[in-house]
């Protein structure tokens, strides 16, 4: 174990620098969020993620966000393990009907001031899975949407321009 | 003892099932064909409905056939197969959710992925209007001096998919598991009936999406058999590539996230960062982190360029600089092995019954491997081991997938050395007639079952897409029991059951 710590220390680091949340359209949307979640909270977030029937993709890039490469806390941003200790809920899947409840309860729990952040192609209308008998097609037929953050799944960098965009871009 | 094509000699009817023979089965073969499964004759590979019929696919392991046995359930009942063979049960539970036909004789009635919150019952069968508020879920009793409950999920403190799981506990010591899960139940069955290719590919695709690469093999290799042509050998050589890089990618996330569960944090670091290399590699290489949609009907979409093979020669030379270290690190570090070794052992017997596939079963002795079994191409002219242990505990899954990696490893360097060239994808059109066709793919989680029957159109008609987690799930509840409540993530993490794959 002690080579392998010694060999780390004498590398230089994997991390790589923040990308620049170049989406106009998410600028602008974070740049609606933005002040009154500065100013509430400062340059911290503690994110619940809620899986409401996702395909599982879009938690295997979630989990990478804190490999040593993109290095998630450094920016501040801590996933937390109760939506009572969250500042916004990282919502994926299209909303089965049987994760409705569930969702709801989990955002009643988290206490207010609170965003919620939409991520992937089924959590903005249902995608694939729009007109199902068991979704409700997308996280605002559920609860209120903040942002919401493209792609199937999002990339890594695509989540953290996401989320570092609902902390620091200015309008 | 007499082979499956034997015992399904006597049936009615033969549809053209392709590769593998279905047949339609009269009540008593049915009940028969259950009996031999509960006596372990066969291995039951799949149980599912479509409206009119019931089918159950069956595996004979001695003879390495497999085959469909169909059952019209005009009055909505048909024989249940769990009376005689427990890992049908959820199976049946299912069946009777989506289509409303009754297995009769059952040992468990309640529902399984109606949780009565659909608008309908029976989606996909008579499509009756819902009952409004059920009854509570009716958990499996648990009774004694002092014993308690503790309920779990379905939002879990991780980042994990959702289920629900009932402990009750002595103290510490758990004495029943119940899970109960479909909370990710999405309606894929009803989805993919009666769409176009195209989008029914993209739905398999979406069954798991950590087996996403599996998934678009196993659905277009049906479809391919279905239509009676195959993919071209580049094409099939690259999907096997892209299915070894998944299995690898996986492996490095899991055996980082079952250290990461007994708090040893240094691995999981390490095998993110090879996890990480893998999709980056996957990323240059085919346009997509997870490869999803590359493989297609027909071949694949992305082809593999001369700077993305030796990108992946790289790989797999930083790989095998990096993994061994990793892995001495593991089997030296005592507080490790004492979390792992001989935690959450799960018996060969129970593999063996439940047909339990993938490192789990093979963990624990079952030697079963889809790639080696039923050699599809190209692991019939590649050269690998499907390795095998015995103790069935958390440490022999980690092992079984350290060994897997090697492998993987290998298969790679094979596949590269001998990659043939020439086109990627061949057109893909109806036969003028509806056609059936089967697939059995090893993804990294086990062997995945696809059936599905195009139109004469060649749109899908009907598809069955059966995850490895079916006959894994239930096995979590039984290593578990007797274990200490602590013990139930690392336990949960080294069998990794997909729940979007389980639910669909």
């Amino acid at each position: 174990m002690r080579k392998i710590l010694f060999q780390t220390l004498a590398r230089a680091p994997l991390t790589e620098p923040a990308p620049d949340p170049d989406d106009p359209e998410l600028a602008g949307l974070a740049a609606e969020i933005k002040s009154a979640a500065q100013a509430r909270l400062g340059r911290s977030l503690a994110i619940r993620h809620v899986d409401a029937g996702s395909c599982n993709a879009c938690e295997l890039e979630i989990h990478a966000l804190s490999n040593a490469f993109y290095d998630i806390e450094r920016f501040g941003l801590k996933f937390v393990a109760s939506p009572r200790h969250a500042d916004v809920l990282l919502v994926t899947g299209p909303v089965t009907r049987n994760m409705q409840e569930a969702l709801r309860r989990t955002y009643d729990a988290t206490p207010a001031p609170k965003w919620v952040v939409a991520a992937g192609a089924c959590a903005l209308d249902g995608g694939l899975y729009a007109g199902s008998y068991a979704c409700l097609g997308g996280v605002a037929a559920a609860i209120p949407v903040d942002l919401h953050i493209r792609g199937c799944p999002p990339t890594p960098a695509t989540f953290l321009k996401g989320l570092l965009a609902l902390m620091t871009k200015s309008a | 003892m007499p082979s499956l094509t034997q015992a399904l000699a006597d049936a009615q009817g033969s549809h053209p099932s392709r590769p593998w023979p279905r047949r339609v089965v009269t009540r008593d073969l049915w009940r028969d064909l259950a009996r031999q499964l509960g006596d372990g004759l066969w291995t039951l590979a799949g149980l599912w409905g479509e409206p009119g019929m019931v089918h159950m696919a069956l595996l004979d392991a001695a003879n390495r056939e497999i085959a469909v046995a169909s059952l019209a359930c005009a009055d909505r009942k048909f024989p249940s197969v769990g009376a005689h063979h427990a890992p049908a049960i959820r199976l049946e539970r299912a069946i009777q959710d989506l289509f409303g036909y009754a297995p009769v004789g059952a040992p468990d009635s309640r529902p399984w992925l109606d949780h009565g919150k659909w608008p309908t019952r029976a989606p996909l069968g008579a499509r009756e209007p819902a009952l409004g508020a059920p009854a509570p879920y009716a958990f499996l009793a648990a009774e004694g001096e002092g014993l308690h409950q503790i309920p779990v999920g379905p939002v879990h403190a991780g980042i994990i998919e959702p289920g629900h799981f009932r402990f009750s506990a002595s103290g510490e010591t758990i004495v029943r598991l119940e899970e109960r899960l479909g909370y990710a139940h999405k309606g894929v069955e009803a989805l993919i009936a009666g769409a176009l290719l195209e989008r029914a590919a993209r739905l398999a695709a979406r069954v798991s999406g950590d087996s996403t690469v599996a998934y678009s093999i196993a659905f277009s290799q049906a479809v391919e058999s279905a239509l009676g042509l195959a993919a071209p050998p580049r094409a099939v050589w690259l999907r096997a590539l892209m299915a070894e890089l998944e299995r690898i990618a996986n492996h490095f996330g899991d055996i980082g996230a079952i250290c990461n569960d007994a708090s040893f944090a240094l691995i999981h670091a390490h095998t993110g960062v090879l996890r990480e290399r893998v999709l980056r590699a996957a990323q240059a290489c085919f346009g997509h982190r997870l490869m999803m949609d590359i493989a297609a009907p027909g071949g694949i979409c992305a082809d593999l360029t001369p700077a993305g093979e030796a990108l992946i020669r790289r790989l797999l030379a930083e790989i095998r600089a990096a993994f061994p270290a990793l892995v001495g690190l593991y089997d030296n570090t005592a507080s490790l092995q004492d979390r792992t070794v001989g935690t959450g052992a799960l018996a060969l017997e129970l593999a063996r019954q439940y047909g339990c596939g993938g490192f789990i079963g093979r963990a624990s002795g079952r030697s079963f491997d889809a790639r080696r079994d039923f050699a599809y191409a190209p692991y019939d002219e590649l050269t690998f081991e499907a390795p095998v242990l015995a103790e069935g505990d958390v440490n022999a899954r980690v092992w079984l997938r350290i060994r897997e990696v090697d492998e993987s490893l290998r298969l790679i360097d094979q596949i590269l050395d001998r990659l043939p060239s020439g086109e990627i994808r061949v057109g893909i059109a109806g036969a003028g007639e509806p056609r059936e066709g089967l697939a059995l793919i090893e993804g990294f989680r086990g062997d995945i079952l696809a059936w599905v029957r195009l139109g004469a159109d060649g749109a899908v008609e009907r598809c069955h897409l059966r995850d490895p987690s079916w006959f894994q799930w239930p096995l979590l509840e039984a290593a578990i029991e007797g274990a200490i409540v602590a013990d139930f993530p690392i336990c949960n993490k080294s069998f990794n059951c997909s729940h979007s794959g389980h639910d669909l």
